[in-house]
């Protein structure tokens, strides 16, 4: 059963046990944090005079105002993006989203290199990403000693809070020169292979994943440190307890109770990747051209949003653009589907 | 309790609205001022915000808001009548002129231009023509010594290595101009790439701004892209000659660039939406470019006549600033056509 409908229920159905009885589905649910929610349930509690039960209804249709806010929000923007981009789906139809061309002095649009230069870099991204985001959360957590791991923890989370230009003009001067000196030998060992067939100018879609990897990693190590920490200290002492190893410890205990923490922080890493701009615009070369080679530039959606747009002079050309931003949207909200998708999927499979 | 807090609200409130009347009260001048608002091009902003503040130091009841959101905006703007002018580096096309409500007037301004930047190492004077600068661009010219580049600067001994083209990738005047003077020279270009803020350019990468393009260039060696005259200028980044229709070979400058405007004056249309790209007449820098203001023929009363005297100031008192921020000044012939048209404003 999913996690929220449980907050929600003794909410509406059983006001005087609010919090009792949300520990209790809790406690019930894993099945292992025994320890402390027996205590809280021993707590009498106090019967609930009228008023308080007015006052909780008030709160209720007020949160739930703000929550519908939130929703229509969402709704009116799909809208908005819809309607602002009715004739680009007139004119080119769903072939909008295949078509290769971006040309804006001919005004014929495409979307396809725009689609396939986000989800490419992002995909790239996590896959560096994630391991080394998850490796590093098992360290801090698990092995570290307290003090290093917070402060370590502390500067990954500063990481987070540098504006994306600061970032995109460090990787202007050093991972630019560093994809340029490196892709010589990319180019003459590997060139065989598509991905690294290209020339050596340390732009492209290589270094705009290596930049977004950088982004990404504070919010999957962050959050799966926390995540993990979380993981109740008697389980482990049982995995200890029957022998097991710290990696066995690792890999049969701690990552699958933390798993669906690290599933979500790894989505919110990938929302961040799919709509960065600025970082990116500065490294990717901004060519709308799909080549397999990560050596070559390539362009995003969100960066030829930010480029092109103050600029855009014709009534088509704008639509086309607010069009981009509507394909964004729907992967968006199609990731984030998924991952909820991905890890409800995982709760059924262990419960 | 509930009275209590809506007290405490109260007494906060009126504390706010006392202080931001005393605010209002501060800042509006005693006198009726006029206040115009502006927006566009991005390319001539440092000479307007000068032009509008030091109009604003002479003239102390007009004020001039300009907001530098870029020609596509300006224009946008202008059709929407949310500003009382517009800017913009590229003319209006017919079919945005169409869609304004009323006659509205191209008014040139002051002139820029567009230079090659190029990364060679020893080599700090390039020569190029129009057809050879198109090929590179067009990725047809793909080595340094290619015999075109040599045909154009000979005895120089060129890297045998591959151009890196380098463009603007964000929407622009620099890349409108810089297309511009490329599809008047190459019949090429014309029908494969065309003129236009933003292009389908056949080759190179793109940086954002003038400054992501020269950071490339700079990064990357044996590269050659575009950025606005006054950038290159004022960073001494070593630009390239440029062959002009009279065949020589100009670098750009402040004179070089005024001469564009000069040479094309004799057919230049009334409503000033000219191209001064490869323009006749000797020492002619051929990549320059007018930048205009965009005014309504008719306008309430009080912007009308403020509108004019700025106009006016800014043909006289405000094009002697322009050389030492990096703009071309318009001709004198030019400026006597522009005092005309600025006389029919309403």
């Amino acid at each position: 059963m999913h996690h929220y409908q449980r907050m929600l229920k003794p909410w509406s159905k059983k006001p005087s046990l609010p919090f009792g009885n949300h520990i209790n589905t809790q406690a019930k649910k894993h099945n292992k944090s025994v320890l402390t929610s027996s205590a809280f349930l021993k707590i009498p509690l106090k019967e609930n005079t009228l008023s308080e039960r007015a006052g909780d209804r008030v709160f209720k249709y007020f949160v739930l105002s703000f929550g519908l806010i939130v929703i229509l929000l969402g709704i009116g923007m799909g809208i908005k993006l819809v309607a602002s981009s009715m004739a680009i789906w007139k004119e080119f139809g769903l072939s909008f989203l295949w078509g290769r061309d971006w040309n804006p002095v001919t005004e014929e649009f495409g979307a396809l290199p725009f689609i396939y230069g986000t989800l490419v870099t992002s995909a790239i991204s996590l896959l560096i990403a994630v391991p080394l985001g998850v490796g590093s959360a098992i360290y801090l957590a698990e092995l570290a000693p307290r003090k290093i791991s917070d402060a370590i923890t502390f500067l990954i989370e500063l990481l987070a809070a540098i504006p994306s230009v600061i970032l995109g003009l460090m990787a202007i001067f050093t991972l630019v020169p560093l994809v340029r000196w490196v892709s010589p030998f990319l180019m003459d060992n590997l060139g065989w292979i598509p991905l690294f067939d290209g020339y050596p100018i340390g732009v492209g879609m290589l270094t705009a994943a290596l930049i977004l990897t950088i982004m990404i990693l504070p919010y999957i190590t962050s959050i799966s440190r926390d995540v993990i920490m979380a993981v109740p200290q008697a389980l482990k002492e049982a995995a200890f307890g029957l022998g097991a190893t710290h990696w066995e410890t690792v890999r049969k205990v701690i990552l699958p109770y933390a798993g669906r923490g690290i599933m979500g922080s790894v989505f919110l890493a990938l929302g961040r990747a799919l709509g960065e701009t600025m970082a990116v615009t500065m490294v990717i070369g901004n060519s709308p051209k799909i080549s397999a080679s990560l050596l070559k530039p390539a362009y995003t959606m969100a960066a030829v949003i930010a480029n092109e747009f103050a600029e855009a002079d014709s009534d088509l050309y704008i639509e086309a653009l607010i069009a981009i931003g509507l394909v964004l949207f729907v992967i968006t909200i199609i990731v984030n589907g998924l991952a909820r998708l991905m890890i409800f999927n995982m709760n059924k499979g262990r419960t | 309790m509930k009275n209590k807090i809506l007290k405490k609200i109260n007494k906060n409130l009126s504390g706010y609205v006392i202080a931001s009347l005393i605010m209002v009260g501060v800042a509006s001048p005693a006198k009726a001022g006029v206040t115009l608002n502006g927006a566009g091009a991005s390319f001539p902003y440092p000479i307007y915000s000068k032009w509008f503040d030091e109009y604003h130091k002479v003239n102390p009841d007009v004020k001039i808001n300009y907001q530098s959101i870029g020609s596509g905006g300006g224009i946008r703007q202008v059709t929407a009548k949310t500003v009382d002018f517009g800017a913009t580096d590229g003319p209006m096309s017919d079919k945005n002129i169409f869609k304004v409500d009323g006659k509205i007037h191209h008014i040139p301004t002051v002139l820029g231009a567009v230079v090659p930047v190029f990364n060679l190492p020893g080599i700090n004077d390039l020569n190029l023509s129009g057809p050879t600068l198109a090929n590179i661009f067009l990725g047809k010219i793909t080595q340094w010594n290619d015999p075109e580049i040599l045909k154009d600067n000979p005895g120089v001994n060129f890297p045998e290595s591959r151009i890196t083209v380098v463009y603007r990738s964000d929407g622009s005047g620099t890349t409108y101009s810089f297309s511009d003077f490329l599809s008047l020279v190459s019949p090429e270009w014309k029908k494969n790439v065309g003129t236009g803020n933003s292009l389908s350019w056949p080759t190179g990468i793109g940086g954002k701004g003038n400054e992501g393009v020269a950071g490339l260039v700079q990064a990357t060696k044996n590269s050659i892209g575009y950025v606005g005259y006054i950038y290159a200028a004022s960073n001494n980044i070593s630009h390239a000659a440029v062959r002009n229709k009279n065949g020589e070979y100009i670098k750009a400058s402040v004179e070089s660039i005024s001469a564009a405007a000069a040479g094309a004056a004799d057919n230049m249309p009334a409503d000033y939406r000219v191209s001064v790209a490869n323009a006749p007449g000797q020492g002619v820098y051929p990549i320059s470019t007018f930048t205009w203001l965009l005014i309504y023929d008719k306008n309430p009363a009080p912007v009308g006549t403020t509108l004019k005297n700025f106009l006016e100031w800014m043909l006289d008192s405000g094009q002697k600033m322009a050389p030492e921020l990096g703009y071309a000044p318009l001709p004198e012939n030019v400026k006597a056509m522009v005092k005309k048209t600025i006389s029919t404003i309403r």
